[in-house]
């Protein structure tokens, strides 16, 4: 490790996947909730469950995002952290506050979390993905401001490289969207337009150059290939990204109440939002084919590619899906949905910040390079299992998704809501029996940092 | 890639390309904000419908229903339920009352709520003005 002070992305990578571990189990119960409607009830209604899953999800790639970031900037910069300290101290602040408000959760009834949070003051709870009380917002802001300044004085410090750039811009951007949570007029079309800059605007925009970023760090390490070819690459994608994406919000404004030139703005763009995620696969893959150096860390280059590759095909193929809207028009709101959503969720930030794991943590814990090679072969095994078992989960939804969509939606007797349910219990029946092998390949994963922890190193012969 | 096309000249098109679309875009919302009252009816939020919302957000609905195709799909579409139980506000108010407090044996249910009369009303009337919403005929029929 180049730098001391990257030691401290060690909590931030600890404590991300501790909390997938919490995300996981949540999962599992709600994919038994979608089949027996009353397991655990009324303890844990669906509604928490979900709120659990989702919220652990956000906050477990928080904290992969700000690990990455303490331990790639240094790097790049070519200096020590700002202050490990401060890096120190906002990592507890954010566990502590982030544990309490599941604990909330999970322990009173939501409508009493928000008069003890007193949510009346600043309403903003009580909207997807945005549950948490308004105080537990402001802290994150506040840990986003500590942690941006601390990465911003390092740069500024340091060297000032294109990677480094990129995310920061990435970082801020997160920051700044994420003040969008706390406008909630009464109008809820206005409130849905608005939600939407959180979070289209965080997973379909500036994720990606934090994404990109993070990629670019690991294959310029692990290939050897020149920075410059490798920067380029990084400055067309997220290019087309943002060129594609920010426009391409417009595929949630077809049917809450906005002007209908969405419906051609949004299909448009977000046909295209396609396209930086195959470049992505290009570019990786060429990367490795092109590497100057045979680098011993074969588990963290497998997580690279497998991040671009379902990447592409879960924010990509899947979301292209049922962009169009006509299109839409019949699967808005369906399982098809959800199956987007989890594959593009694995497959892109899932895997990108397992893959800065992988490459970071054996250095970090004393390694030269790398793991031994039965702790990799571990790895290797949790990456494919965890990955296959995420195609089927999306596979299972998409099917149920397109069933739903036929009965409840497109046949002339249209069936209601539940008695579709009814009809497509199977495919959530596989789907929970894929979410059960994924706990396996995450068991796995945590395995593969205790076995073969004392073998000698792996090196390339 | 060949040194025809420079990191410059990739770095410009994110820039520029960025910049420009994200200006396009803050041209789109402002006609859109501009515009949508005609879409929204915002002249008919009254203070119920208000504590409605409040009420659909503190009781976190959306982490089961789809409200205009957003949020949770473990439970039916609710931004056209007036229409669907008959353009009855009291049917509504009549189904989250009786919600069974410990759930029905084997099958998915609402929970029980607890909410007074008032909050009732409102969360009725919120779902009312909600599908008077003009939603370019969105769901496609009343089952939602």
């Amino acid at each position: 490790m180049p730098y001391k002070s990257q030691a401290v992305a060690k909590y931030y990578f600890v404590a991300a996947i501790a909390l997938f571990v919490g995300q996981i189990l949540f999962g599992l119960v709600m994919g038994l909730q979608y089949v027996m409607g009353d397991f655990l009830f009324p303890e844990i209604p669906f509604n928490v469950a979900r709120m659990v899953h989702t919220n652990l999800l956000i906050v477990w790639l928080l904290f992969g995002f700000m690990g990455a970031s303490y331990y790639l900037v240094p790097e790049e910069a070519e200096t020590e952290l700002y202050s490990p300290m401060l890096a120190l101290g906002l990592f507890w602040i954010f566990l502590i506050a982030g544990a309490l408000t599941i604990l909330g959760y999970l322990l009173v009834p939501y409508a009493t979390l928000a008069e003890i949070t007193m949510n009346d003051l600043l309403p903003t709870m009580g909207r997807e993905f945005l549950e948490q009380p308004t105080i537990t917002k402001i802290g994150i802001v506040i840990v986003a401001l500590g942690f941006l300044f601390n990465i911003g004085m390092t740069v500024l410090k340091g060297k000032k490289t294109v990677v480094s750039l990129v995310l920061l811009m990435g970082l801020t951007g997160l920051a700044v969207f994420f003040l969008f949570s706390f406008y909630n007029p009464t109008n809820l079309v206005l409130d849905k337009y608005f939600w939407w800059w959180v979070v289209h605007l965080w997973v379909e925009g500036v994720w990606e150059l934090i994404l990109g970023a993070i990629l670019a760090f690991v294959l310029i390490k692990v290939t050897g290939v020149d920075r410059e070819i490798i920067e380029k690459w990084l400055y067309i994608i997220i290019a087309m990204t943002l060129i594609t994406g920010i426009i391409g919000t417009g595929h949630h404004y077809y049917w809450i109440g906005t002007p209908d030139y969405w419906s051609w703005w949004g299909s448009i763009f977000s046909a295209l939002e396609p396209i930086p995620f195959f470049l992505m696969v290009v570019y990786a893959f060429t990367m490795v084919y092109k590497r100057r150096r045979e680098h011993p860390n074969k588990a963290a280059t497998l997580w690279a590619l497998g991040t671009a590759v379902m990447a592409f095909l879960g924010a990509g193929v899947w979301g292209f899906l049922h962009t169009l809207a006509p299109v839409n028009y019949y699967t808005h709101g369906t399982q098809l949905t959800a199956a987007h959503g989890h594959m593009a969720f694995y497959g892109a930030y899932v895997m990108i910040v397992l893959t800065m794991i992988s490459y970071a943590m054996p250095i970090i814990r004393g390694r030269a390079a790398a793991n031994s090679e039965r702790s990799q072969l571990w790895e290797m095994w949790s990456f494919w299992l965890m990955t296959v078992s995420m195609v089927f989960i999306t596979l299972f939804l998409t099917a149920a998704g397109v069933l739903q969509t036929w009965l409840q939606r497109y046949t002339d007797a249209p069936l209601d809501f539940m008695t579709t349910q009814s009809k497509i219990e199977i495919f959530y029946w596989l789907r929970e029996g894929a979410g059960a092998v994924f706990l396996i390949g995450l068991i796995v994963y945590i395995a593969s940092f205790f076995v073969g922890s004392k073998d000698e190193e792996r090196t390339v012969s | 890639m060949s040194e025809v096309f420079t990191k410059i000249m990739a770095r410009n098109i994110f820039y520029g390309g960025s910049l420009f679309f994200f200006l396009l875009f803050l041209g789109l919302t402002f006609d859109t904000v501009q515009s949508s009252h005609k879409r929204d009816h915002r002249e008919n939020i009254t203070e119920k419908v208000a504590l409605g919302k409040k009420v659909w957000e503190d009781n976190n609905c959306i982490g089961c229903h789809t409200l205009l195709g957003e949020g949770a799909y473990f439970a039916p579409e609710l931004g056209n339920v007036y229409k669907r139980f008959g353009n009855s506000t009291a049917a509504i108010m009549a189904f989250i009352k009786t919600r069974p407090k410990e759930g029905i044996p084997g099958r998915r249910s609402m929970p029980q709520f607890n909410l007074s009369d008032e909050e009732l009303e409102a969360v009725a009337e919120f779902l009312k003005w909600t599908s008077e919403i003009d939603t370019n005929n969105w769901p496609p029929n009343i089952k939602g």
